[in-house]
């Protein structure tokens, strides 16, 4: 309590700082709330940015100030490896980024944990309900920074895309570790000793995560990423209870509920619940129950760029249906060009979006925008829909799940009731592809089998280019 | 019922139990707002918008600045941890602000279509 200038006993005054939170909170809710629009959205992010920065600066208004050097070189290093990664990272990695900075974050909330347990020797002569927050992060913070480097190393390719699983004891293995884990939370707030406890804790829930995130497939990403980020700001705000601190339970419930909506929105676009996409579907590598093998229903039609150059240019409208494989090669860029040539030639152009496309909620946009492609060009499914039988060609690239008719028509199919982008509706569809194996889902698209179909084969990106310099000789 | 609110705003900082309540009332609240606010977002930005909440949930830094800075004699084990939360953080946040800053940016240009003719390669 050794107040040396009135200043200093002002600054560190716990209603001061309470107020100062509560500024910064309020410019998370602001800044957040311009994310509604592309115009306002930049400005947003950096009110937000401003927020973060006051929160951590009431933080450090203390009294006494403690590992000064530690606090600083912590700051120092950790800008210095986030500032080049967020700046390098090219716009086709940006879900395995999230998922990496979101694990890291959820790697925070369960250290704070531990080392609050360490500090209150095991939350002795603590309050119960803080003991019990605590326990909660901890636990959540784990699930979610184990269950992110897995989500990032299969985006990054580090691991199988694929659904890897126990099999049938999965289920049951699954609900052992949850059992564990609990247990060791109701130890941990009973008996307030034994460290052992807490790192039972944080191995199981690592487990844990791992058993979550492990069997789900490259086609639910979206939906994971997305769900773990919820994780995280859950994780964030129990942290903020226990450590009484409600800059951060707002800003850590934010993110909770906002992860919570996106999560649902991406499970409603697939047309499956949460559960179904943890418990584990046909995201992995399960082969489909149709076709059998890899035998071919019908015969498909193969085309040249020339042919594609010649029908899109004589077109009066053209909508891409961007998917996967167009990040995968890279291809956006090549895609703007081909369009402007397009436009040019007097074509509309659209991009039809489907709400799952891609990695992550929002994926394909991100692309579009990084190769210039005007905002009011991109139309999400129900706006787009209407206009698949007013559209001469659709140029699928690298998407095949969310253009699968069966997902209309067929009722045993694993995707049917997923809402899909109706291409078939079109004069004519091209799909751009680099063989006939079937998509991340595993499952046979009968586009491709549609007398309207043609196939480009190739890397999407050469396609592309290739298609873009007929239609300069056209 | 206007009692009862008052009493519970009334007794921030008096006693743990009524801080229980008062950061339950925070949570709860903010959960609201987070849900009113975040629907608004349309699909096209829905990647920035992740990865800005991201960032924001990076906020736990302050769990690890908060022990830190007002921590004596943590000893080498917890000091560790927190060192390492505290870069975890710090990486969650920046990064995160970082990004999401480079992918809006691209979004911000050109409203309109046709606004280049020629100009990029």
């Amino acid at each position: 309590m050794q107040l040396t200038t009135p200043l200093a006993s002002v600054l560190t005054d716990v209603d001061f700082k309470a107020c100062l939170y509560i500024l910064s909170f309020g410019l998370f809710i602001y800044g957040l709330s311009g994310l509604t629009g592309p115009k306002t959205a930049v400005r947003g992010n950096r009110i937000a940015a401003v927020g973060m920065v006051i929160a951590v600066v009431t933080t450090l208004l203390v009294e006494d100030f403690n590992n000064p050097v530690l606090i600083i070189v912590g700051m120092v290093l950790g800008t210095a490896i986030g500032v080049p990664a967020a700046q390098r990272v090219k716009m086709t990695a940006m879900p395995q980024m999230v998922a990496l900075f979101n694990g890291v974050g959820g790697g925070a909330v369960a250290l704070i944990s531990w080392a609050e347990f360490r500090q209150t020797g095991g939350f002795d002569g603590v309050a119960t309900y803080i003991a019990i927050f605590s326990v909660f992060s901890a636990i959540v913070g784990s699930v979610s920074f184990w269950g992110s480097n897995i989500a990032f190393g299969k985006l990054q390719g580090l691991i199988s895309g694929g659904s890897i699983s126990l099999g049938p004891l999965q289920l049951p293995v699954q609900a052992l570790v949850a059992a564990g884990t609990l247990a060791c939370g109701v130890a941990i707030v009973a008996d307030p000793q034994s460290e052992i406890v807490i790192v039972g804790l944080l191995v199981l829930s690592a487990v844990f995560g791992l058993l979550l995130v492990l069997p789900i497939g490259g086609a639910d990403m979206p939906v994971v990423i997305s769900l773990l980020n919820a994780f995280t700001g859950l994780a964030a705000a129990a942290a903020g209870v226990s450590l009484d601190n409600q800059a951060l339970i707002v800003a850590g419930m934010i993110v909770g509920a906002s992860g919570t909506i996106l999560t649902q929105q991406m499970a409603v676009a697939m047309n499956r619940t949460i559960t179904s996409v943890i418990v584990g579907g046909f995201g992995g590598d399960s082969v489909a129950p149709a076709g059998g093998g890899d035998g071919e229903q019908g015969t498909v039609r193969s085309t040249s760029a020339a042919d594609v150059a010649i029908q899109m240019a004589y077109a009066n409208q053209v909508v891409v249906v961007p998917g996967y494989g167009m990040a995968v090669s890279q291809a956006q860029h090549a895609v703007r060009e081909m369009a402007k040539l397009l436009e040019s030639k007097g074509v509309t152009v659209k991009y039809a979006i489907h709400p799952v496309a891609g990695r992550m909620p929002g994926h394909m946009n991100v692309l579009l925008a990084e190769a210039d492609v005007p905002y009011d060009q991109l139309k999400e499914m129900d706006d787009i829909n209407g206009e698949f039988n007013r559209t001469d060609v659709s140029l699928v690239i690298g998407a095949n799940d969310v253009t699968n008719p069966d997902a209309r028509t067929k009722p045993d199919s694993p995707i049917y009731g997923m809402p899909i982008l109706n291409v078939d509706e079109s004069q004519s569809v091209i799909v751009l592809k680099r063989s006939m194996n079937s998509g991340y889902a595993g499952i046979e698209n009968p586009l491709f089998f549609n007398p309207k179909t043609s196939m480009l084969f190739g890397d999407a990106k050469g396609s592309i280019e290739s298609v873009t310099e007929e239609l300069k000789v056209l | 019922m206007p009692d009862l609110l008052t009493g519970v705003l009334a007794a921030a900082g008096t006693s743990e139990t009524s801080n229980l309540v008062t950061n339950l009332a925070i949570l709860v609240l903010a959960g609201f707002v987070g849900y009113a606010v975040i629907s608004k977002v349309p699909n096209t930005l829905h990647t920035p918008l992740m990865s800005g909440t991201n960032a924001i949930h990076g906020i736990v830094v302050l769990g690890g600045l908060l022990l830190l800075a007002e921590g004596e004699d943590l000893g080498t084990g917890t000091t560790v941890i927190l060192f390492i939360a505290l870069l975890f953080g710090v990486i969650n946040v920046i990064g995160g602000f970082v990004v999401t800053d480079r992918m809006l940016e691209m979004f911000k240009t050109k409203p309109t279509p046709k606004g280049d003719a020629e100009g990029d390669a």
